[in-house]
């Protein structure tokens, strides 16, 4: 993002801790730590009863396994399950109310919340932990009916909205971390596009995980009423520690008729260091439903972060003639793990999906594209294009492509391509002789296979991306 | 400008420069020819930089030993190779790629950066000299180039980084005698008194239009012959095996 000066020659520098008092629930998973978690953000009775639901759920549910990266058992009963700052306890009503130390720190990560050198054209909710500390541009929107704030404000405000949209496109019993996220999700942001109405700047969230020993489970429902328009980005980063952390969210997407989100990820939670100790879980579901006629779906990711990164931003498309659009650069070093891809699931007719995905594995680490299409038996004349490219630099780190295709009716067509590469010597030493030393080429590279992804990034945030491709391949050849 | 003394050269235990001595001072265009498997183009790569090579002898850069000085900063210090076979890069334009290129170079000279605008100006004043269609500098870095366009782009990339030791590997292979004429003029135009040349060739014809000061003829390691331009016209008549 804009106005900042790094030294891209750092390991990870987002890695830093803020000293800061904290208010925790009770360790562990019980009715107890979701009673807390529900008085605290004064949640309204039907809200803890649908957590209390899905905690029921998760009760007789079991952690998927089939997965390719494998990870010790996690102790539910030893992790804290709402973290945050006790002067966050008081909901501050301005920015001036909030702890300096707060604001300093999304100065540090490059996202200042002050009304001077707030960015231009983003609007930013920033999430701490298991709150949300401020939301800029708040006034703006709202004039045109936009809604944007975090979820937690959403279910005391708009109780309508979040009562007929949440759990309506990942249902509490999806699976064990849906689930899980049901029962004790604490903040992220809530989104409400008008009919008509295209919003005036981008939307973005940044999560920040602090608190050690915490996980972080983050809830986003954005709705794109009829006609309308949004692009919403999200950016996330934790300290450097030696424990896994756990980060479990669900995302939410609905497009009614006419409608169009995009919807951009760059996820840069901590890796763990060189030898694979420390490192985020990202388990997240991430689901789409272009719910109305021509509605349309995008989403762009560039995962460069977390020891284990295991999710797949999906597309049902439900509305004749949707689009659903999937756009991938998954980079895993050293010993990081990713299993990522998508599904697209078409239902209505004439619906069209898209996916371009781009793996980069190097060091020890694995890489892994899985991949759903399923075009059912209504979905008359639908068409999916998948396109998976894996480039592999140094002999010690795996590419896989696990495609499944589904195609009920015969007017409709799936075309799939796959191509594995090596990074290639005569390349790097092309790029050498032009003056450019070897993390230069690297980057520029990768930057180069993974360009028809980058481009769908919104313009502010595909110049820092292209900085974190280079920046997170590091030491990775010669 | 370049000292070369007894240079030895082997990839995996196998000696492909077996004692290389060659001269070159400023101003100065010095072609080599020699058979296939002579060693030309592990000389072109040794000068460069590139790795996977086992040497030992001396190697004079202006005065500095070459060896000590990794591919990135020899370019940057104005050695520049002409690839024989340049490699295609996907997703990389060619005109951000030189332009990144230029501007590496021009900080390790410790001049400013050229932005985009007075970037483009250059490049398409060099581009219109070498007859290459402006189009080209738009596309991904040699993809899908012909092999005379991605010749023209190694021309181009000469002319606008402005090197002192130039190394054409076999630049003329493969061209047509439009596009030959094109690289020569490109060579010609670029001479002065501070650069100098080391072009390798197979053949006598890119030369007719060079003109170069030294011709050596390369032999199994070694550089068995050096003369005039004369001694290239006879090679055409004799072949290599005449040469003794």
């Amino acid at each position: 993002m804009k106005n900042q000066n790094i030294n891209y020659n750092q390991d990870y520098k987002y890695g830093f801790t803020t000293e800061i008092e904290n208010i925790k629930a009770p360790k562990g998973l019980s009715e107890k730590t979701i009673k807390f978690i529900s008085k605290i953000k004064k949640e309204p009775k039907w809200m803890l009863d649908w957590r209390l639901k899905a905690f029921n759920r998760l009760k007789v549910s079991k952690e998927p396994d089939w997965q390719k990266p494998k990870f010790p058992k996690i102790d539910y009963q030893n992790l804290y399950y709402y973290s945050a700052p006790k002067s966050m306890k008081d909901k501050p009503k301005s920015l001036d109310e909030v702890d300096p130390k707060l604001i300093e720190t999304y100065n540090k990560l490059g996202i200042p919340l002050n009304e001077q050198k707030k960015l231009s054209g983003i609007a930013v909710d920033a999430v701490f932990d298991s709150v949300s500390v401020a939301t800029t541009f708040k006034d703006e929107l709202t004039k045109k009916g936009i809604i944007f704030c975090p979820i937690s404000e959403a279910i005391q405000k708009h109780p309508d909205l979040v009562k007929k949209y949440l759990g309506s496109v990942i249902p509490i019993s999806d699976h064990y971390f849906a689930t899980l996220n049901s029962a004790v999700f604490t903040d992220g942001s809530f989104v409400y596009i008008p009919p008509n109405t295209k919003c005036p700047m981008e939307l973005s969230t940044y999560f920040r995980i602090n608190a050690s020993e915490t996980g972080q489970f983050e809830r986003t429902l954005i709705i794109a009423d009829k006609g309308s328009y949004v692009s919403y980005l999200e950016g996330c980063t934790a300290p450097m520690r030696d424990e896994n952390q756990l980060h479990a969210a669900n995302v939410e997407l609905i497009a009614l008729d006419d409608a169009e989100i995009k919807y951009s990820t760059v996820q840069n939670w901590y890796p763990g260091d060189k030898n694979g100790v420390g490192g985020i879980y990202n388990f997240v579901t991430k689901r789409g439903a272009c719910r109305g006629k021509n509605s349309k779906i995008s989403w762009t990711q560039v995962e460069t972060g977390s020891a284990i990164t295991w999710k797949y931003p999906s597309c049902i498309l439900q509305g004749d003639n949707s689009v659903g659009e999937f756009y991938s650069i998954a980079i895993t070093n050293n010993h990081q793990k990713a299993d990522t891809g998508t599904k697209m699931i078409h239902l209505g007719k004439n619906t069209k999906s898209k996916i371009i995905s781009k793996g980069i594995s190097a060091g020890k680490a694995d890489n892994t594209y899985r991949g759903l299409v399923d075009i059912g038996r209504k979905a008359l004349n639908s068409r999916n294009y998948t396109q998976c490219d894996s480039l592999l630099m140094g002999n010690k780190c795996g590419a896989h492509t696990v495609p499944y295709i589904k195609n009920k009716n015969s007017s409709s067509t799936i075309e799939h391509e796959a191509t594995t590469s090596k990074i290639n010597e005569e390349q790097l030493f092309y790029c050498n002789q032009r003056g450019l030393n070897q993390e230069e080429a690297v980057s520029l590279i990768v930057n180069g296979f993974c360009k028809d992804v980058l481009q769908q990034l919104p313009m502010e945030f595909a110049v820092e991306a292209q900085k974190l491709v280079g920046i997170s391949l590091e030491g990775s050849v010669g | 400008m370049l000292e070369i003394k007894n240079l030895k050269a082997s990839v995996d235990g196998k000696d492909i420069l077996k004692g290389l001595n060659i001269s070159i001072k400023p101003g100065e265009l010095h072609a080599i020819m020699g058979p296939n498997g002579s060693g030309k183009s592990t000389l072109a790569n040794v000068l460069s930089g590139k790795e996977g090579y086992k040497i030992s002898g001396e190697l004079k850069y202006e005065g500095k030993n070459l060896q000590e000085i990794p591919i990135e900063e020899r370019a940057q210090k104005g050695i520049f190779l002409a690839f024989q076979y340049p490699t295609e890069i996907p997703g990389v334009n060619t005109s951000n790629f030189l332009r990144t290129s230029l501007n590496k170079i021009r900080k390790a000279k410790g001049k400013k950066e050229l932005d985009a605008l007075s970037f483009i100006r250059i490049i398409k004043e060099k581009s219109n000299e070498l007859g290459m269609d402006e189009k080209m500098l738009s596309r991904q870095l040699n993809v899908g180039f012909s092999g005379g366009e991605k010749k023209k782009n190694e021309i181009l990339q000469m002319k606008i980084l402005e090197p002192n030791l130039i190394i054409l590997d076999e630049t003329d292979s493969g061209l047509d005698i439009d596009a030959l004429k094109i690289v020569a003029e490109g060579v010609n135009s670029s001479r002065s008194d501070k650069k100098s040349f080391l072009v390798i060739t197979h053949y006598q014809r890119l030369l007719n239009f060079i003109n170069p000061d030294f011709v050596h003829i390369l032999s199994n390691g070694k550089i068995i012959k050096s003369g005039s331009m004369k001694l290239a016209e006879d090679l055409e008549k004799t072949g290599y095996k005449g040469i003794k």
